[in-house]
């Protein structure tokens, strides 16, 4: 299953120190780039058909090259490694583990992008990720490969690691930004996209870690070779955060194209002995609640939008059956309550109405009228959210509902005393 | 002006105040009870040439940052859904019985400030909490308590 020739290392005990990772070819990919036009970057990772990892899956080559034909020449590129997603540890592993794939893939980004300046935006909860870059971009300084006048050439790349604040909402972009900013981290109205006017209202180019950590691969082996893992909807790999009921949980670098069955089965020992899967929530947080029925389903994009997944961030939480769904529910729903930036009535709003009524039936004195209005509140989320944070709470929300409506009718007094009459 | 326009003059007038949440989490780290006073916010505000409003507003809405006195080191235990179906619950009722404390007060020591924080990227290892930077998986209420008698005890000598 583990496959050392795809894009990623994933083991725990093994730190890729620049030697290492030179020694397995890292930084060809960057002086392969930089004898050639930067267009070869963009041409080939749209070829590649790379996706965005950060969770909105945008096509990572076509948002290099609006960047790069902005007309303003002052252009910032940001690694996203604000990893807020609950469940997920992928980027810190990446941060801690592999910093020089990492480093090289935003290198050469920036080199694509022609920007010369940036930022990694890592979260306050990471400090040992914080200084394991911060380090690597010391020594990779040394080597001559970041920095001032890299290998030689025209190009120089000065990067800040800049820390967050312990708030989810700095992770969605333009939230991100305004942080940057020394503001209050909310969401701003696009457009304008970063790739207009970002940073200081400058062209910048917004990557997650995992994203960007794929380029040099990408570059080095070209896109055929990428192409050839995963399928032709979704090509190569992603990291998959494992948590939860299950023997092995951990972190794997699963092909696209593999049953969430076999994830859960395969990769994870399939749950404890003498359990049952009951439930997995794909996506954190922000992500759906599916029943084990639904494990057959691919990850793949075009699949998982035909069933309503989203696989975000690739966080994947296994819920056995001694598990209570609405209690996993309530615990979603005060994770957003409290991350709500208050800045939009559905949301705001939303959330608090909605977490009224989770209460009332956890109490069972909840009525199927109650019910009703949590599919409104539900939809109005989904709907007419600002940012992404309330739609993705209104969707997490949505399929809970849809799948396991007997154990909400459960928590509704008629309903409850009829089931025991 | 359209809200485009509005929100670029704001960009543009504000490029001082951008080493704002850098500053405010170094001073928070140098103030001994780990928060944000007055008497910093006043400091800052100068320092940065903003009004002391304005650095009130961003420190507010920063969980990493208070603005309330805490203990020297910081207990942090993840409550989100991975440690919670892990555990997370038995472990915060054992740590707070250990020091005798609610969430967010502080021992009378003054040593230990308990917290609850949304995932530490180690649900792998759940459930897990943090102290001051480093991170505790495969907890038990047990081996949690022995954790922070440890730290008493190596803040003792
Ligand atoms: C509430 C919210 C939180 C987000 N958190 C993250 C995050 O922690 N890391 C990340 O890379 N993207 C996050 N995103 C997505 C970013 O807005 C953005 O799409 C992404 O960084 C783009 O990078 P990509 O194209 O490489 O995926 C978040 C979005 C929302 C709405
Ligand atoms: S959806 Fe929620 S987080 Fe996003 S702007 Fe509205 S209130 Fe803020
Ligand atoms: S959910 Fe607790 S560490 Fe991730």
């Amino acid at each position: 299953m583990k496959n050392s020739n795809w894009i990623f290392n994933t083991d725990f005990d093994e730190f890729i120190d620049l030697d290492s990772y030179v020694s397995r070819g890292g930084f060809s990919a960057l002086r392969k780039v930089m004898s050639q036009d930067s267009s070869f970057i963009v041409e080939e990772l749209n070829r590649a058909g790379l996706r965005g990892r950060g969770g909105a899956a945008f096509p990572t080559g076509i948002k290099i090259g609006m960047v790069a034909s902005a007309s303003e020449k002052e252009r910032f590129i940001i690694c996203n490694a604000d990893e807020g997603e609950p469940g997920t540890f992928k980027d810190r592993f990446i941060l801690t583990h592999l910093p020089f794939q990492l480093l090289e893939g935003i290198l050469i980004a920036a080199y694509a992008a022609g920007a010369e300046k940036g930022f990694i935006y890592v979260r306050h909860e990471y400090p040992e990720a914080q200084e394991k870059i911060k380090n690597a971009i010391t020594v990779a300084e040394k080597a001559g490969l970041f920095g001032k006048n890299i290998l030689g050439g025209e190009f120089s790349l000065h990067l800040e690691i800049f820390s967050g604040a312990g708030s989810y909402l700095c992770g969605e972009e333009t939230a991100l930004l305004s942080s940057l900013e020394g503001k209050k981290g909310r969401p701003r109205l696009k457009p304008p996209y970063p790739t207009e006017a970002g940073y200081l209202g400058k062209p910048t180019l917004i990557n997650n870690v995992e994203t960007l950590a794929n380029i040099p691969k990408i570059i080095e082996k070209g896109a055929e070779w990428y192409r050839s893992i995963g399928t032709e909807d979704s090509p190569g790999t992603k990291l998959i955060s494992l948590s939860g009921d299950v023997k092995r949980r951990g972190l794997y670098e699963v092909p696209y194209g593999t049953s969430f069955h076999d994830i859960v089965y395969e990769y994870g020992g399939g749950p404890k002995d003498g359990r049952k899967v009951k439930a997995v929530n794909i996506g954190g947080a922000s992500g759906v609640l599916v029943p084990s029925e639904m494990l057959d389903t691919l990850l793949e994009y075009r699949c998982c939008m035909e069933k309503e997944i989203t696989i975000g961030s690739g966080a994947l939480f296994v819920l056995d059956d001694t598990r209570d769904i609405l209690e996993n529910v309530r615990n979603r729903v005060r994770f957003f309550l409290h991350e709500s930036c208050g800045k939009c009535t559905p949301c705001r709003e939303g959330l608090r109405q909605v977490n009224i009524l989770l209460e009332k039936l956890n109490k069972r004195t909840a009525t199927e009228e109650d019910l009703d209005r949590l599919d409104r509140y539900t939809r109005v989320m989904q709907d007419a959210s600002f940012c992404g944070l309330g739609q993705a709470a209104g969707n997490s929300l949505k399929s809970s509902l849809k799948y396991y409506r007997d154990e909400y009718m459960n928590g509704c007094v008629r309903y409850a005393e009829e089931m025991s009459a | 002006m359209s809200m485009v326009l509005v929100e670029k003059a704001s960009s543009l007038t504000s490029e001082q105040s951008h080493s704002l949440l850098p500053v405010l989490l170094e001073y928070q780290k140098k103030n001994p009870c780990n928060y944000i006073s007055e008497e910093n916010v006043k400091e800052i505000a100068e320092k940065l040439n903003l009004s002391r409003s304005r650095v009130y507003s961003t420190a507010s809405f920063y969980s990493e940052i208070s603005l309330v006195p805490r203990g020297k080191h910081l207990i942090r235990i993840c409550c989100n859904a991975p440690c919670e179906n892990a555990g997370k619950e038995a472990i915060h009722r054992a740590v707070k019985d250990k020091l005798g404390i609610d969430v967010n007060e502080t021992t009378e020591d003054g040593l230990f400030t308990l917290e609850i924080v949304n995932c530490l990227g180690a649900c792998y290892m759940s459930p897990a909490m943090k102290i001051d930077d480093q991170v505790f998986g495969n907890l038990t209420p047990e081996s949690a308590v022995e954790i922070i008698k440890k730290m008493e005890q190596t803040d003792e000598e």
